[in-house]
């Protein structure tokens, strides 16, 4: 039995060993598929194959099999692609900057939070290739020494800071994630008892042995890589705004684009974490590792940063009435009134007045509200993407030019295409992948002598008697409840 | 010394030693043996089998490469090196006398003749575009009979041969069908064939006819003189877009626009017309009458102007106003009518008269004979066909069972004909039904001379062989007169008397243009064939207060005959006015739309004549209130890929009485559940009150101050208020050499639309078809952006609050006031596109131009959004692979066609972003040229394709750095006064300036100051 606080709430509850965890997690791994699994993953594969079509059709017949026009030269591609990437932000502040703030809680999240944001950013980076109309050509973009001399790529272009952004961004994700990953990886192996499996783990887990020095770099690596990914949080959605921000189209050319994206993207990320979790825990049956506490301080950081956006909505239009711009000015009014205010009026409901409703207690912890709220807050985000790429663009300066916008068949495809690609990999993930991060859960427990790394006395007197592994000072408080 | 071959020469090795010397290795007896230095027999056969696979796969991945070589280089031509041929162009309504560019011995570009009085440089969009109907893969090519319902291929000579006979045997009338004629040797050729076949007659029709013109001036179309007129009265007369000699007049015209701070003085254009015309929309005030009011329009100046007592049922206050500008400007001012009932001609003619304008503005001296048809002579051919009297009909370049309004007589005519032959250029829609088929050449293929004007000559010189098996009309109508001289000779011999000299004939054929007439001298004095008092009894009456009125009229860029139909480029051109490509539509006003319910696509059935056509409703303001306006020149049926199916015909809605053919009637008009979308380049067509964009100002407030016609944005900065470009985060550029830069006056561009077809031919720009215009996909590098003026403005923001002034500034006047602005790339100096571009694909030059690299280019499209001035145009599809466009743009698809894209531009990939470059490879010609002479290049030797077409030369191009260059000294005389940048404030500092609009009405464009 576990060590129950008198005065906190335990992080995981039903009392779990550190066997259970163990157990609980690798079961998911060793067990059959299960039919919901299954199921998911069909529909999951469904709509990759229309992602895949679509790509087919974009790449052979161009660009132009989307909805583009010559106003309006972005608009799902880029609105897909900045919601993709805002989504994965909320991963890197739970593994990141959480672990810097020492908050246990997200230990039991981070994992499938990472890997979210790592399967958010392959979504994101494939529309930035395909929507370039000669995507075989994409590695322009790189700074290649070449045989023309002085062609170059241009650091003036904030396409070109996207590039270095989002592959930084992803490197150090996919590391990060990996790391943790390892000891988990070398639990399973050990557990594992098909050859395959054996092989395929052993290889996973770079032949990790679980010494104290292992350990200790282990937790060196961590903090270190926690230290390096948290300016990231910052800097990958300040950098994405600036496509924005930099250029010279009213509605676009704004300062306050950095925090209001940055917020934007840990609000979007939060929802899509919370919308993953609830099913994740109920398919995988992992309700006492996310708890309604995790979900109730989700839906808390949801709530701030959807007040932040909100925030950051009403001062766009304070400045376009302060700065007498008549552009902008327009561009503003044309967002709320014009022909695009349905999009203008669902980005508002769904960002900045739903989350309020977590302030209710009873909606903050109640499942079946919070997931709606989740959805709601995600198709809200890619409305405000949509709001901001589409009526900026589709009448700005000269009126001549105006023009509407709609998608085409292979828009949809695409977008709902990369929904099945992320659901794919994550469904991958959860099957063949620790969801959970068995090692740090365990140092949540509160354990007891029977079930923990154990002191052994007989080695006590040994030079170097070894620390118990899993950092549990000695003088644990002990009690005496028998294991089951 | 003593080189070795290797270690065994050197060691002279036995085994080295026995084959030292042998030329082959040899040849090995017995499979058996294992001797190393003899080849096996089947390995020497397994070498040759593979060597003889080897080569023929070599051989099969060889492309086959179609380049031959000149065996004997014809003198003229070196490749990559351009010619220009002096022609003319003129398809039975415009005339323009041009220069045609070849490269490599094949024509792909054409350019006004600056020779030319009459065009003087200037050139139409229907003109530019020709040059691709040359290579219009749906000409007939070659001489063909009628057997069954098939044209069966036939050769030239038997051809002839079955037509001769069938001519001597003919005993009725001998018809030739033709639109107007103005060559003088091709109608000595049709006299020819009349003395040979003595019941020949020659009827000429025209499928905008000015017959009523013709009748009431005596049989002749006056010479028009804009430029020597102070007011001009158009009372239905879209002389700037189609009406007899556009590009004169523009030219003319614009003449009397161009103002500056020492000539404060412009013309003022009163317009009285049904549809929104070009030249409506250039007015300075315009009227909207029903067209059964033209006449009471005309009868009521008349009366003003002479102050004659008749009785008119028109009452007007601009109207009146316009009458007292006439009088205060007698022998300077000018009215023309576009009506083609001889009675208000008659009016028009005495109200000329009183006013003194004969011999001043209207020329009588030097009459145009571009329009030349008789409605009535065609109308009792037509019966003629129809009762038997006719043997036999010649359709030359004349298609009547399309663009005649008694087209299902014409046809049920030629069926009772008994002999038929077309000599037009393709099986159409008359030459379809008749019996021969003998295809004139194209003109670019052929010889010929033109009077356009009493005095005024020009030639035509082929400049490439007749591509397919065609004979120019003229020679077989000789041949089958018995006359076997070739047409060249002929017209050489018609010259003599003209160009006595050869060296004299060889200047008229450089030049082009000559002067001197092969024609009989015009009457001296003309009066109006009618009395005005009779003129005004025999007004043409309106049929029914009640019904609603169609007026029809004539596309800029299609034309009412649709000859053109097929090419491609006209079908794209945006309508100058209301921005539509691709068909015809039904402009209704936008008071009968709402008292309808039609929505804009909505498809209405029109009907009248007991003919009916199905069109889509566009809204379109100015349309004269209870009328509707259809275009001509549509729905073809066997024009070709691209032009078969666009739009509908509306030519046998017009009326036909006595006089001839009327281009209006009474129509109904019933709504269908049907919609058809409108292919538009512009959806939007307010200004918004967006001043920066586009700027104008009233005359009286130039001549009053110059410097107070445009506005001027200042940035506030802590030093007080700025010019834009003081305030910059970027440096500047140093121009060292040379600047290009480009000036566009708003006063002399009547958006005509000639410089984008002019762009579109010299830069290669792909056609998209219906569908991707619908999509707002078009890939003009040059556009011309249309703006009406609204009733709302930004004075209202006080009183009804923002939100709803701009969505009421949405909507444009019912008679709006137009502006046009030609918009091309800007080439910014502080260019949004170059810093966003990831791959550096669009960069800046030390010209001060603004680049795009194809090679480069990724397709990011981010330049394009960052485009404040949205002049970038993306490659969607493979316009040149994609079987998609493989109708609209065939050209770019077949060897034929591909012979008219302009090798020095690139035609570009799919996924490339494109636009305009300011023509740099004319600028890079024109500096080679002067590099290679050693000197600098002259002022105006380098010209952007667009600013050499413009009719009205409202584009200036040149080198700001050259001081005493045109555009240097335009730029310093009107910097402070017109000159002004669009978007200034945005700081991107474009090389393009414009100079502000001015308009000698009050303005309704923007909100009046102080307000």
């Amino acid at each position: 039995m576990q060590h129950v606080s008198a005065v906190r709430e335990p992080l995981v509850t039903g009392g779990k060993t550190l066997h259970d965890v163990t157990q609980d997690i690798c079961y998911q791994v060793e067990a059959k598929p299960n039919i919901r699994w299954m199921a998911a993953l069909s529909v999951a594969l469904f709509f990759l194959g229309v992602f895949f079509y679509s790509v087919y059709r974009t790449v052979w017949y161009g660009i132009g099999e989307w909805g583009l026009n010559k106003t309006v030269n972005w608009a799902w591609d880029i609105t897909n692609f900045v919601w993709w990437v805002g989504i994965g932000h909320a991963g890197t502040l739970i593994s990141a900057v959480l672990l810097l703030f020492r908050q246990k809680w997200r230990s039991s999240i981070n994992r499938a939070a990472e890997a979210m944001t790592i399967f958010a950013v392959i979504c994101a980076a494939m529309f930035p290739v395909l929507h370039m109309g000669r995507p075989w050509l994409a590695f322009y973009v790189f700074p290649l020494q070449n045989t023309l001399g002085s062609l170059w790529v241009n650091f003036n272009s904030p396409l070109l800071w996207d590039v270095f952004a989002i592959s930084t961004y992803f490197t150090v994700s996919l590391v990060f994630w990996y790391i943790g990953l390892i000891p988990d990886f070398a639990s399973i192996r050990d557990r594992a008892k098909g050859t395959i499996a054996k092989f395929s783990y052993s290889m996973l887990s770079f032949g990790w042995k679980g010494s104290a020095k292992a350990w200790s770099r282990y937790e060196t690596v961590s903090l270190i890589l926690a230290g390096v990914s948290t300016p990231l949080v910052l800097s990958v959605h300040t950098i994405v705004s600036m496509d924005f921000a930099t250029s010279v189209v009213p509605g676009w050319h704004t300062t306050i684009f950095p925090p209001y994206f940055v917020a934007g993207a840990i609000f979007s990320g939060f929802a899509m974490v919370l919308t993953l979790m609830l099913i994740t825990r109920v398919v995988f049956r992992l309700e006492d590792y996310i708890t309604l506490e995790h979900i109730a301080l989700m839906n808390k950081i949801m709530m701030v940063t959807g007040s932040i956006v909100g925030v950051a909505y009403i001062t766009e239009f304070f400045i376009a009435w302060y700065s007498q711009v008549e552009f902008e000015q327009y561009a503003f009014i044309n967002r709320a009134t014009g022909p695009y205010w349905w999009a203008y009026a669902s980005m508002m409901t769904c960002n900045v007045i739903t989350p309020q409703l977590v302030w209710f207690r009873r909606v903050r912890y109640s499942i079946p509200l919070t997931f709606i709220l989740s959805i709601i807050v995600n198709i809200g985000m890619w409305f405000e993407r949509f709001v901001i790429i589409v009526t900026s663009l589709h009448r700005d300066y000269l009126p001549s030019s105006w023009a509407m916008f709609s998608p085409s068949i292979i828009d949809i495809g695409l977008y709902v295409g990369t929904l099945g690609l992320f659901f794919t990999l994550f469904l991958l993930f959860a099957k063949f992948f620790p969801v959970i991060n068995m090692a740090e859960v365990k140092t949540i427990l509160k354990y007891t002598v029977d079930n923990g790394p154990t002191y052994n006395p007989q080695k006590a007197a040994h030079a170097h008697a070894p620390q118990p592994a899993i950092g549990a000072p000695a003088s644990a408080p002990i009690t005496y409840n028998k294991h089951d | 010394m003593k080189y070795w071959k290797g270690i065994e020469e050197l060691e002279s090795a036995p085994e080295f030693m026995q084959s030292a010397f042998a030329e082959f290795m040899p040849v090995k007896e017995s499979h058996a043996s294992s001797d190393a230095t003899s080849a096996p027999r089947r390995d020497f056969l397994k070498l040759m089998g593979f060597g003889v696979a080897a080569a023929t796969l070599a051989s099969c991945e060889t492309p086959v490469r179609k380049a031959i070589p000149y065996l004997n280089k014809p003198e003229e031509i070196d490749p990559s090196i351009s010619n220009f041929y002096a022609s003319t162009y003129f398809t039975g309504a415009d005339y323009n006398a041009v220069l045609v560019k070849t490269r490599e011995g094949r024509p792909i570009k054409l350019e006004g003749n600056p020779e030319s009085p009459i065009n003087r440089g200037g050139l139409s969009a229907r003109a530019q575009a020709a040059v691709l109907s040359l290579y219009d893969g749906g000409r007939l090519q070659h001489f063909a009979i009628k057997s069954g319902n098939e044209h069966q291929k036939a050769e030239v000579a038997a051809v002839d041969q079955a037509i001769r006979t069938k001519l001597a045997a003919t005993t009725g009338r001998i018809a030739i069908v033709s639109p107007t004629i103005i060559s003088p040797t091709t109608k000595k050729a049709i006299a020819e064939f009349a003395t040979r076949y003595p019941n020949t007659t020659h009827v000429m029709y025209d499928a905008q006819s000015v017959t009523g013109l013709l009748q009431a001036n005596n049989g002749i179309v006056p010479g028009y003189n804009f430029s020597r007129a102070n007011i001009i009265v158009s009372l239905g007369a879209d002389f700037l877009g189609t009406w007899i000699s556009p590009v004169e007049y523009s030219r003319a015209y614009a003449m009397t626009r161009k103002i500056n701070r020492d000539k404060r003085s412009m013309s003022r254009h009163y317009q009285f017309e049904t549809a929104m015309t070009l030249s409506g929309s250039n007015a300075d005030i315009r009227v909207a009458v029903k067209p059964s009011e033209m006449g009471a329009v005309a009868l009521a100046l008349y009366n003003a102007v002479t102050g004659a007592g008749g009785a008119s049922s028109y009452k007007n206050d601009k109207l009146a106003q316009a009458a007292a500008d006439l009088k205060a400007n007698r022998g300077a001012s000018l009215v023309v009518s576009g009506s083609n009932d001889p009675a208000v001609q008659s009016l028009v003619t005495a109200i000329n008269q009183a006013l003194g304008n004969l011999g001043t503005t209207v020329d009588l001296t030097a009459p145009s004979y571009v329009r030349q048809g008789d409605d009535a002579r065609m109308a009792a051919l037509v019966n003629d066909m129809n009762n038997g009297s006719v043997g036999a009909v010649i359709f030359y370049n004349a298609n009547p069972v399309y663009n005649h309004p008694l087209a299902a007589k014409v046809k049920s005519g030629i069926a009772k004909v008994p002999l038929t032959i077309s000599l037009n250029d393709r099986l159409d829609e008359t030459g379809i039904l008749c019996q021969y088929a003998a295809p004139d050449n194209h003109w670019l293929e052929s010889w010929n001379d033109f009077e356009p004007k009493r005095g005024f000559l020009s030639l035509a010189q082929p400049t490439i062989t007749p591509l397919f098996e065609t004979r120019q009309a003229q020679e077989s109508l000789l041949r089958w007169a018995g006359n076997n001289t070739t047409y060249y000779k002929y017209l050489r011999s018609n010259w003599r008397a003209l160009t006595p000299t050869d060296a004299a004939w060889d200047k008229v054929v450089h030049d082009g243009v000559a002067t001197g007439s092969a024609l009989p001298p015009a009457p001296a004095m003309l009066h109006a064939a009618l009395a005005p008092d009779a003129a005004a009894a025999q007004l043409q009456r309106p049929a029914s207060s009640t019904g609603i009125e169609l007026a029809l009229y004539e596309k800029v860029g299609i034309g009412a005959a649709g000859c053109e139909a097929n090419n491609p480029f006209l079908q794209e051109l945006p309508d100058p006015v209301s921005k539509a490509t691709w068909g015809n539509y039904v402009a209704v006003p936008r008071k009968m739309a709402v008292e309808n319910k039609w929505k804009q696509n909505d498809v209405i059935k029109v009907s009248a004549n007991g003919y009916s056509i199905e069109l889509p409703v566009l809204i379109q303001p100015g349309q004269a209130n209870g009328t509707v306006s259809i275009a001509l020149g549509y729905g073809r049926t066997l024009a070709g890929k691209a032009g078969d199916k666009v739009g509908a015909n509306a030519a046998p809605l017009a009326m036909i009485n006595a006089n001839g053919t009327m281009y209006n009637n009474v129509v109904t008009l019933t709504k269908t559940d049907a919609t058809s979308p409108i292919a538009q380049t512009q959806t939007h067509h307010t200004i918004m009150d967006r001043k920066p964009v586009v700027q104008e100002n009233t005359l009286a407030q130039y001549i009053k101050n110059p410097k107070e016609v445009t506005e001027y944005e200042k940035i506030a900065t802590p030093d007080g208020l700025e010019k834009p470009n003081k305030v910059s985060l970027w440096q500047d550029y140093s121009y060292n050499n040379h600047h290009w830069g480009m000036a566009v006056d708003l006063n002399s561009c009547i958006g005509c639309g000639s410089c984008v077809i002019g762009c579109q031919t010299e830069n290669n720009t792909a056609v998209v078809g219906k569908q991707e215009v619908i999509n707002r996909r078009e890939m003009h590098w040059m556009r011309i952006d249309r703006y009406y003026s609204s009733d709302h403005h930004k004075d209202e923001f006080e009183t009804v609050g923002k939100v709803g002034t701009y969505a009421a500034m949405e909507d444009p006047s019912d008679n709006p006031q137009v502006i046009f602005q030609p918009m091309m790339c800007q080439q910014c100096n502080h260019a949004p596109c170059e810093t966003v571009c990831p791959v550096l694909a669009t960069t800046h030059s030390t010209e001060g131009l603004n680049q795009m690299t194809y090679n480069r280019c990724i397709g990011t499209r981010y330049c394009a959004n960052n485009c404040p001035y949205k002049v970038r145009r993306f490659n969607w599809f493979s316009y040149y692979s994609n079987e998609k466009f493989e109708t609209v743009n065939g050209h770019m698809f077949t060897d034929l066609g591909r012979m008219v894209l302009n090798p020095d531009v690139t035609v570009r990939a799919r996924g490339v972003m494109e636009k305009c470059s300011f023509c740099i490879q004319r600028i890079q010609l024109g500096k080679l040229e002067a590099k290679k002479q050693k000197r600098r290049p002259v002022d105006g030797e380098i010209v952007s394709a667009c600013a050499q077409s413009c009719p009205t030369e409202a584009i200036v191009f040149g080198d700001m750095r050259d001081p005493n260059s045109r555009l240097s000294q335009l730029l310093r005389r009107e910097d402070g006064e017109r000159a002004f940048h669009a978007l200034d404030a945005i700081n991107v500092q474009p090389n393009v300036t414009y100079l502000t609009k001015i308009r000698n009405a009050e303005s309704e464009f923007f909100a009046k100051e102080n307000a």
